[in-house]
């Protein structure tokens, strides 16, 4: 009984510095650094930019579909506002929801997956079964659904895409956990007699920290993915307001005239996600060891093997 | 089956008791009790529950789809040709994406970290990345308006034509998905290739002096295919979610762009319609896949 603490304790610890140096490791490969300084741009442009936007983002100030001049570096936009000024100010609600989405979604993702690979029987079933009928709406239908009877209210649609992006993400966390669950310090936990809840959280869940890293990385690319698309479709804030995906659509048929009015929101998100999916590539690669997704590993069913490793 | 039941009873409750009353969703708050009266009737809003969805699902069985609410057109007749286009724009992109994906997915793992491998994962990682519409946007930059001008930027159809009477329409949608679900088909088909290729049968095989020709077309693609068609299916799924963004940016007159038409025209009917179509499109293909992939897998077909 007494060695067991002190046995424990720097295990734990070293772990956790194992995984810290798994985020730090995968932003030294090139492939990490790369991605990281992509996304880190676009970040820091939707978040600093509202400060330092030359003009009021809703501001009638140049010629619709001016083209770029020194005063207005980007050109005009339908309307005739500043492109650069509606770009720097059309981004952080945009990161905003993609963030509490992606939390939504892992966090109810991790609790339905576990629970129901842990507990298995009934709950299993249930859990699994709910997560089906969720799946069965592609992610942006589902969204539509739900939007077009509630109308296009912020909060409504992050939640909406973070139940959406759950059942996905509790297939794959079913599928380690039902590995990871057969162990033997598992077993030991039990024989002693720790309940559920408890084994699963100190013994289940950080062994599964990897794959919920790559997960939450997977999760951002598409909500941002998501977010931008339903704003292209006009479902997203209301219009004077300044968004990538709402600009995208708005000056399209200006393309001929002023075709950076789309072009650079276009490039910021595509910046955005694959930076941030390059840099879950990179640490996938560092910390699972294998150039492969949880979910793509799950279906070949070697998912074990790899955590294991 | 069951799921089938369920996401019936969700679309049914989201669009019908969700907001309270569809009418004053439809009218306005602020409409006379008389047209609201009027129009509970007409959606049968003023029966109980059970009796409401049961009105609407045999309907939906029987081919009574009722009326749309912004034209009183017949919900099918509105649909049908769109969902004929659709069709044809998930079947042409399914096919060409498949084989694509397979064949790109094969010929990366046989040469694996050769040049072209390590070329399409750094492409594949990138393409995996990017929203549909981003990729729209810059095949019509590309080729349809500002780089070169070869290929039409919108995919508009007279009423009472079909996608296949103007195939240089559908040249540019189907690109756009194309690129969206071909990176997933060809990682998949990869690493389950380089895990066949690595494998004890394969080794034997190389051992007893089969052919390299044999050993990749006999004994390792058959069991690499079998969890990418898994991920063929995935393509498949992602392409009823798919269409309704890229219809939207080249205005293809299919069920995506139906579906944004009648949300915007608060058009109940017609969007339960259309989700309840995508929902069973996507239950079936999940189905048919599990099927498929299990033909597939030799090791299944002989252990059980």
């Amino acid at each position: 009984m007494p060695s067991a603490r002190p046995l424990s304790r720097p295990r734990h610890r070293a772990r956790r510095r194992e995984r810290a140096s798994a985020l730090l490791t995968a932003a030294r490969t090139p492939r990490g650094a790369i991605g990281l300084t992509m996304a880190a741009v676009v970040v820091l442009a939707a978040v600093i930019g509202p400060l330092v936007a030359p003009q009021p983002a809703t501001a009638l100030v140049t010629l619709a579909f001016g083209k770029p001049s020194g005063q207005f570096w980007l050109g005009g936009d339908y309307l005739g506002r500043d492109v650069l000024s509606r770009v720097l100010d059309g981004g952080w609600v945009l990161l905003v929801m993609a963030v509490c989405a992606t939390a939504i979604g892992i966090a109810g993702g991790a609790l339905a997956g576990v629970s129901a690979a842990y507990l298995r029987g009934v709950s299993d079933g249930i859990i699994m079964r709910s997560a089906d009928v969720i799946l069965s709406f592609p992610q942006v239908v589902f969204a539509l659904l739900l939007l077009s009877l509630l109308g296009p209210k912020l909060w409504l649609i992050t939640l909406t895409v973070g139940v959406s992006h759950a059942p996905q993400v509790a297939r794959v966390l079913r599928a380690a956990t039902l590995d990871v669950s057969e162990r033997d310090f598992v077993r030991a936990a039990e024989l002693q007699g720790m309940r559920p809840g408890k084994v699963m959280v100190k013994e289940i869940l950080p062994n599964l920290v990897s794959p919920l890293m790559v997960e939450t990385g997977l999760r951002l690319t598409y909500s941002i993915t998501i977010f931008a698309g339903l704003a292209f479709l006009g479902f997203g804030q209301a219009p004077p307001a300044a968004t990538w995906g709402t600009m995208i659509y708005e000056n399209r048929i200006g393309l001929s005239q002023n075709p950076w009015a789309v072009i650079v929101p276009a490039a910021l998100i595509a910046l955005l996600t694959i930076g941030i999916n390059t840099y879950t590539d990179a640490f996938a690669r560092v910390a699972i060891g294998a150039d492969r997704r949880p979910e793509e590993a799950a279906l070949i069913g070697n998912l074990g093997q790899e955590l294991g490793g | 089956m069951l799921t089938l039941f369920l996401v019936s009873v969700v679309v049914f409750v989201a669009t019908e008791v969700l907001p309270g009353n569809a009418a004053f969703a439809i009218l306005g708050r602020n409409a006379s009790p008389v047209r609201v009266r009027a129009l509970e009737n007409q959606l049968h809003l003023n029966r109980g529950l059970f009796d409401q969805y049961w009105t609407w699902i045999s309907g939906l069985f029987e081919g009574r789809l009722g009326n749309s609410l912004v034209n009183s057109q017949s919900v099918w007749s509105l649909v049908e040709p769109r969902l004929v286009n659709s069709a044809i724009l998930v079947l042409v992109t399914g096919v060409i994406g498949s084989f694509l994906g397979v064949a790109l997915g094969a010929f990366a793992a046989l040469r694996k970290d050769g040049w072209f491998d390590r070329i399409s994962s750094v492409v594949l990682l990138a393409a995996t990345s990017l929203p549909e519409f981003v990729v729209a946007i810059g095949l019509i930059i590309l080729l349809a308006t500002v780089v070169f001008h070869v290929l039409p930027g919108v995919s508009l159809l007279a009423p009472g034509t079909y996608a296949w009477s103007e195939p240089q329409l559908l040249i540019l949608p189907v690109a756009t998905l194309v690129i969206v679900i071909v990176p997933y088909t060809m990682r998949m088909m990869r690493a389950a290739m380089i895990e066949a290729l690595e494998s004890d049968y394969v080794e034997m095989a190389q051992l007893k002096g089969v052919p390299e020709w044999r050993i990749v077309l006999v004994h390792a693609l058959p069991n690499a295919i079998a969890p990418t068609i898994q991920v063929i299916g995935l393509g498949f799924l992602y392409l009823a979610g798919g269409i309704v963004i890229v219809e939207n940016v080249f205005n293809f007159p299919g069920i995506g762009q139906g579906l944004v038409e009648a949300v915007n025209g608060r058009d109940i009917p017609t969007i339960q319609f259309i989700v309840v179509v995508l929902a069973a499109f996507y239950v079936v293909m999940n189905i048919l896949t599990d099927v498929i992939a299990l033909l597939a897998t030799p090791r299944r077909r002989i252990a059980r």
